[in-house]
């Protein structure tokens, strides 16, 4: 497969998982905050931006929720779902060829949509709108697995999906906790709004439920969101599912320089399958999620380099 | 006075079937269907309009679910356009296309000397066949390519020659296009289009097979394969190089490179190490043996021609002229298609060939030359201007169809710059019949066959015909309102 191929099929791929998560994020907060009123709106904006890793230009919270709304519609914000749709399309357009109709189809569909919207709604309307983004890209994904060849593409797909998943939710839950510990003690019912907001924001809640019940504790959210071995929305899954992309991507593509990227997430995996909720929470769980972090960017380099970027000469020897 | 005498003499759907001076390929000067339309003519009859309706729908919609589009330059970004596709087929006999065949394998095997010729010891040149001048002041001329042994010598591997039918019922050729001619995606896929809509017709007709035409294209190129090609007994890695998902024949590279089962690749793909070219894929680099390029010649490499191009490779050329890399078309080939050369084609054919053309030009007119300017100049209305480093459609003036103010304009750029215009005499293209607006209307036609030059010369019988969809209108571009059709050679 031409290195240029994989390159637009992983990035069209990790788009639209980070559309679909800041869809998912600013949705939750939207219901979070009706239910408690306006008071410190501008605060709970600076959080939500931390929690999806955007960086506020200064200390300046008056215009966190401006910049929120602009995380919406504006194309100009390389961070908003509209532009994250926009780049997702462009690079399914560059490999038109290589994916299925239908995919290109429901790509091209949803980002007509997203385009129709324009800017001028308030940030109170869009529920509709977060909420056919995260339908629009769950039903790209199930049109993917169902017409797609599951060969070295589909591959590189997952790739893309899993490692955006991977770096957002660990932002995600470090914010979270991060938030937590700063606050202090909070009050007991809003420690339990934010912490079943965090759950919605993973689509968590009800698979929290059944496996714990609803008593939510802090521990308990941890480890289900970092450490469970089979919620597609845990730390956990998504790193095993990246692992498994880049073991079938080295078989297919036959490459014998594949072993690096393959160590690299193979430790990512390993870091999060051997690891123990007591021993994270008990030491630094931001420091933790930070090397996850840091892994994946890692894993996404040694990708790049083994696949798509590599240096004329490395590709001559081997 | 006798077209008006034929009006209404055919039955509906012809009811609308005028004829007039041009030549008409489905009836005859006396009004009567020629023999080899027939089974249309009469199947045509048989069908209500609706019936004839339904299966334009059903070809526009196959045409549009297949993405089948071209993008029109210079308008607003993205115009993406379906290409319209008439239902009726263009039908030619045997002895009509064994004349054309024989006429183009002529062409371009005299093309191919001359341009081996005219890079290397420029004999034509020296005896005085072709003016000098008129090839290095040519801006298709390259002349980084002098002395440069192409391999097989086939600098033209795929033509694609517009020819047109005068009055007197008689071929000639309108322009050859060396470049990157463009079209055999449309002509492939009419077909089968065609196949579907009319199954029975086709087989009563007994119509010449075309679908062989990716697989002669494959083997064509294969036949380029660099001799000191490394990979030994092993499969040359064939490409085709495309400037990319804006290019208006997008389509047509994706379509293409699918039948042939080639990889598609653009610049950024492509690397060039030690004069080898590779491309970049995820199993690490691979070597190519034969680029199909479908870049123009100007924005191939960056380090040779125009430094601004970022759809080339750099280090190309320099692979090219190494031997390790073939490329079709051969750089350099605009040469043979400029119009001013065309002029000197016949002369060509006779010089290399000692043989008379079996296809004629169409007269033309040198600007360059002050006696011919001034004869053209003074009846500008008569005559159709064409600037001669230019294709589809682009810079020209048709006289008779043109304004005061065009026309003035056009002297002035004439005057300005003789060596860049020729002129030719309007001529009525012939007419075939389309399904229009519910009944069966004459439009003018041409026909675009494909011409093959590898180990052999190849020409799948037939090609596009494009039609002006237009009533009365001569230009058959599909930038300018033109379409295409199925073309029928009988067996």
């Amino acid at each position: 497969m031409l290195s240029r191929v994989a390159d637009s099929l992983f990035w069209m791929s990790r788009y639209l998982e980070r559309a679909e998560h800041t869809a998912r994020v600013i949705n939750i907060q939207l219901n979070l905050m009706l239910e408690r009123g306006s008071k410190s709106d501008d605060l709970d904006w600076a959080r939500v931006l931390r929690s999806l890793g955007v960086e506020l230009p200064s200390e300046d919270v008056a215009g966190a929720q401006v910049l929120a709304q602009s995380l919406l519609h504006d194309a100009s914000n390389q961070h908003s779902i509209v532009a994250s749709i926009e780049f997702a399309r462009e690079n399914a357009r560059q490999v038109r060829e290589q994916i299925s109709s239908e995919m290109w189809e429901q790509l091209n569909r949803l980002f007509h949509a997203v385009r129709r919207r324009g800017g001028s709604q308030e940030a109170w309307d869009a529920r509709d709108f977060l909420q056919s983004i995260k339908e629009g890209a769950h039903l790209f994904q199930g049109i993917t697995d169902s017409t797609m060849t599951h060969g070295e593409g589909w591959q590189f797909i997952q790739a893309g999906r899993f490692l955006e998943r991977t770096m957002s939710l660990s932002t995600l839950v470090g914010a979270h906790f991060h938030e937590f510990h700063q606050t202090g003690q909070p009050s007991a019912e809003r420690a339990y709004l934010e912490s079943i907001g965090l759950l919605r924001s993973c689509t968590a809640f009800e698979a929290y439920c059944k496996a714990y019940t609803a008593d939510v504790k802090p521990q308990r959210i941890a480890e289900f969101l970092v450490l469970h071995p089979s919620f597609p929305h845990s730390l956990r899954f998504s790193a095993e599912a990246l692992e498994t992309a880049i073991k079938d991507i080295g078989r297919e593509a036959g490459s014998r320089r594949s072993a690096r990227v393959e160590r690299m997430a193979g430790r990512l995996r390993a870091t999060l399958d051997f690891a123990h909720i007591d021993e994270i929470m008990g030491g630094n769980l931001e420091g933790y999620l930070d090397e996850i972090r840091r892994q994946c960017a890692q894993v996404h380099g040694a990708l790049y380099q083994t696949y798509i970027s590599y240096p004329i000469e490395a590709a001559l020897e081997a | 006075m006798a077209a008006i005498a034929r009006k209404h003499s055919l039955p509906a759907p012809f009811h609308e079937y005028e004829l007039d001076d041009a030549f008409d390929e489905m009836v005859d000067r006396t009004g009567a269907v020629r023999p080899h339309y027939r089974h249309l003519y009469e199947a045509l009859g048989a069908l209500s309009p609706d019936e004839l309706r339904r299966r334009q729908q059903v070809a526009d919609l196959s045409f549009l679910h297949q993405g089948i589009t071209f993008t029109v330059y210079g308008r607003e970004e993205g115009t993406e356009k379906i290409f319209p596709n008439d239902l009726l087929p263009r039908i030619l006999t045997r002895d009509e296309w064994a004349r054309i065949e024989r006429g183009l394998e002529q062409r371009i095997t005299a093309l191919n000397l001359f341009l081996k010729d005219v890079y290397h010891e420029g004999k034509i040149l020296n005896d005085g066949v072709v003016p000098r001048e008129i090839i290095y002041s040519c801006k298709h001329f390259r002349r980084q390519m002098r002395g440069f042994h192409v391999r097989k010598d086939a600098y033209v591997t795929v033509a694609g020659t517009d020819l047109i039918r005068m009055p007197s019922g008689e071929f000639v050729v309108l322009e050859d296009n060396l470049r990157v001619p463009s079209g055999a995606s449309y002509m492939l896929v009419s077909r089968e289009v065609m196949k579907r809509l009319f199954p029975e017709l086709f087989r009563q007709c007994g119509v010449q097979m075309i679908e062989q035409y990716s697989q002669a294209l494959l083997s064509t190129l294969r036949a380029l394969t660099p001799q000191g090609s490394a990979q030994g007994s092993s499969e040359p890695t064939i490409v085709l190089l495309t400037p990319g998902v804006f290019n208006s024949a997008y389509f047509e590279h994706a379509f293409l490179a699918r039948q042939m089962g080639i990889e598609l690749v653009e610049g950024r793909d492509l690397v060039v190490h030690d004069n080898f070219v590779y491309m970049r894929t995820t199993a690490g680099l691979r070597r190519v043996d034969v680029i199909y390029r479908r870049i123009d010649d100007d924005f191939i490499d960056p380090l040779a021609f125009r430094p601004d191009s970022s759809l080339g490779v750099p280090g190309l050329f320099n692979a090219y002229r190494a031997g390790n890399v073939s490329m079709a078309n051969a750089l350099g080939t605009g040469v043979a298609d400029d119009k001013a050369v065309y002029a000197y084609v016949p002369a060509i054919i006779r010089y290399y060939l000692n043989e008379d053309p079996v296809l004629d030009n169409v007269e033309t007119f040198l600007m360059s030359d002050a006696t011919q300017r001034a004869h053209v100049l003074g009846r500008l209305q008569e005559y159709v201007v064409k600037a001669v480093g230019e294709s589809g459609g682009y810079g020209m003036l048709i006289g008779p169809h043109s304004t005061a103010a065009q026309r003035d304009e056009f002297r002035r750029r004439v005057e300005a710059d003789p060596r860049n215009y020729i002129a030719q005499p309007t001529i009525r293209l012939s007419r075939a019949p389309c399904f229009l607006d519910g009944a069966v209307q004459p439009r003018h036609v041409d026909l675009r066959p494909y011409i093959l030059f590898g180990d052999k010369v190849t020409i799948v019988p037939g090609g596009l015909t494009r039609v002006a969809l237009k009533k009365g209108s001569l230009v058959v571009n599909s930038s300018q309102g033109g379409g295409s059709k199925d073309t029928w050679v009988l067996d």
